[in-house]
């Protein structure tokens, strides 16, 4: 049986079943196959399956996320790759949607997938379909960055960002931006009818709000229209977060996020990093 | 609860970048870009992102308006259609189809502009017909 169509079964099972104690499940978010092409979708009891897809990844936990919200009891499954896993994570502790009603049905990525995300972690932890590949390589833009001087750092930046086009594509599909007002749209910051944006102001707000909260999806560059390469910015964030506060986003759903603790909980490692 | 996406295309210009509205209960929660459509391949501008904005927008006209006196009044399609065409006409046999011009825009399908095109050089008589971007 290949890995979509054991997917589809399982979905089918827990659509009637309920999860792995019984509990009904309202309802399984994933992706949907029509004549419209391939979107999400909530499967419920007594849908055709035979639509359900797993590709090309959307940020389906938002979608969760939303339905959580919207309907206080409501009980759903999910079918996650990795990083809709650690965005369940990251959601989880800031209280974006509620694990006490969230099934995930885990599946591992591609090789090819894992190759073009640069993915370190492709297969969730709750691994229930497939096998895991080997982790991509290290963004190779990321290795050029650390090779350059501030200026040329400075210069790279001020290039990319000068083809922003402000359609807050990056904030509007992070499944970790769900804050109600937005520091972006806040007029003391970013000045209302300017191209390009403040530099490096707007794009700094956004990598600053995602410090140990991207759990690199890749979405934002993935629908980013001017093809600015979002996650060297948020592979280097992710990287201090680590090297220096000892965390990383997504990995540990008790691992409390640096940004919201005190310092005397979480002290930053004097001398490390770089 | 019906959880939907429908497929459609940007309304804002001419490129044709493709999105889901997704409604939750036949009311409107959000945009989704079309990552499998082949001219926006996941990607929308600031204007795709908020497509559905004006839907339940209490500032959209919902009725043609008919000036009357130095008043705006809610008129019905047949009314207002009925209206166009007679001044059209009457403006025709006054002054001939050149004193007529069509503006279209890239807003509109091309099937839409096809017809524009149809009105203006077959029913009105003229070729006095350009798009927006010239205005």
């Amino acid at each position: 049986m290949s890995e979509i169509e054991e997917i589809r079964k399982l979905v089918a099972e827990r659509l009637t079943k309920g999860d792995a104690k019984g509990t009904t499940i309202d309802g399984v978010v994933a992706l949907c196959k029509s004549s419209d092409g391939i979107a999400p979708y909530v499967f419920q009891k007594g849908d055709d399956l035979s639509g359900l897809e797993i590709s090309p990844k959307y940020p389906v936990m938002t979608l969760v996320s939303k339905l959580h919200k919207m309907f206080p009891t409501i009980r759903l499954g999910v079918v996650a790759r990795g990083c809709d896993e650690r965005a369940y994570i990251e959601m989880a502790k800031r209280n974006q949607i509620d694990p006490d009603r969230l099934y995930i049905l885990g599946f591992a990525c591609t090789a090819e997938d894992a190759q073009t995300c640069h993915c370190l972690a492709p297969y969730p932890k709750q691994l229930v379909v497939g096998t895991p590949p080997a982790p991509g390589p290290i963004n190779p833009l990321v290795e050029k960055y650390d090779a350059m001087s501030l200026g040329e750092r400075r210069a790279f930046w001020k290039q990319q960002f000068n083809k922003c086009i402000k359609c807050y594509g990056c904030r509007n599909i992070c499944p970790e931006c769900f804050c109600e007002a937005c520091a972006m749209e806040d007029m003391a910051w970013v000045e209302p009818g300017l191209l390009a944006p403040p530099f490096p102001t707007f794009h700094m707000i956004r990598a600053m709000h995602m410090a140990s909260r991207c759990i690199a999806c890749r979405e934002c560059e993935n629908t980013c229209p001017a093809h600015i390469p979002l996650t060297v910015l948020y592979d280097l964030m992710r990287r201090d977060i680590t090297t220096l506060l000892g965390y990383t986003p997504g990995a540990d759903i008790a691992a409390k996020p640096p940004l919201s603790v005190n310092l005397d909980e979480a002290p930053l490692r004097v001398g490390a990093g770089h | 609860m019906e959880y939907k996406n429908t497929l459609t295309t940007c309304i804002y210009c001419g490129a044709g970048c493709s999105m889901y509205i997704e409604t939750i209960d036949g009311q409107i929660t959000g945009v989704w870009p079309s990552k499998t459509h082949t001219i926006s391949q996941g990607r929308l501008c600031i204007k795709g992102w908020n497509v559905t904005e004006f839907v339940n927008s209490p500032d959209r006209l919902k009725t043609p308006l008919i000036r009357k006196g130095d008043q705006f009044v809610e008129a019905s399609w047949d009314e207002a259609l009925t209206l166009i065409a007679d001044k059209l006409n009457a403006i025709k046999q006054e002054s001939g189809p050149d004193s007529i011009g069509l503006l279209t825009s890239a807003k509109c399908t091309n099937e839409e502009n096809y017809l524009m095109n149809k009105l203006s050089r077959a029913v009105i008589g003229t070729n006095n017909i350009d798009h927006c971007a010239r205005l």
